[in-house]
């Protein structure tokens, strides 16, 4: 097997890996059950997110994938900063509820 | 590009990959919100950034190179930061650490400063 052949394997392993990644990161943000366990969760997507793009960059050869890659981490970064403002300052409610009311989930 | 260079990309897209599901059991699986952020926060970004190296390794061109760099400089610095602001917050709006989380620290330090008068409201 030559080197171009493990790469191609390889970066289809690692976007299936992503892939499998984001479904599970997904659920936790479906599930909560808190604000903060979304956040927590959405700052995880990103991530993977950033990763997905640098796999798909070496996947079709274009480099420019990494500017959108950085650009993505800055934003996920300044998006969880801005998230953690909100929950500072998001009025206060019973953190042992499992099922938030309907008006919260949407937050 | 040559062989070497091509089997080093591949196992670094795999090992970032792996790092970042690995993370994501680890957001789904631990019982509270900090003990998820342990996961999240740290094997995150060497995820994200292995994959960055990973492109780096595959292109080999110096301004690639130095960008991925730069990228996973930015990732180890940012996510320590945005953690420790989001497990501050989380705790200041009342979530609760899972049982027996036994030294609190931070509810120590701030019943020290009430005690002593000096609590500004909230304490933000």
């Amino acid at each position: 097997m030559s080197g171009a052949e493990f790469l191609d394997i390889a970066v289809l392993v690692a976007l299936g890996l992503l892939s499998l990644a984001l479904l599970l990161g997904l659920y936790r943000i479906v599930r909560g059950p808190s604000l903060a366990d979304r956040i927590v969760a959405l700052d995880m997507l990103v991530l993977v997110g950033v990763g997905f793009i640098a796999a798909f960059g070496v996947k079709t050869g274009f480099t420019l994938y990494l500017d959108v890659g950085i650009a993505l981490s800055l934003v996920g970064f300044l998006a969880t900063i801005a998230f953690a403002r909100y929950l500072l300052q998001a009025p206060r409610r019973e953190p042992e509820s499992d099922a938030p009311a309907a008006g919260e989930a949407g937050r | 590009m040559s062989g070497v260079g091509a089997v080093v990309s591949g196992l670094l897209l795999i090992a970032g990959a792996a790092f970042a599901l690995i993370a994501t059991i680890g957001v789904l699986r631990f019982p509270d919100v900090y003990t998820r952020m342990h996961a999240a926060s740290k094997a995150g970004p060497v995820g994200a950034g292995l994959v960055l190296i990973g492109l780096a390794v595959h292109a080999a061109e110096f301004g690639v190179v130095t960008r991925a760099l730069a990228g996973v400089a930015f990732l180890l610095l940012t996510s320590p930061l945005s953690a420790h602001l989001l497990a501050r917050a989380a705790y200041l709006s009342g979530e609760k650490p899972v049982e027996g989380t036994d030294p609190d620290a931070l509810r120590e330090a701030r019943e020290a400063r009430i005690g002593a008068g000096t609590e500004s409201a909230g304490a933000r």
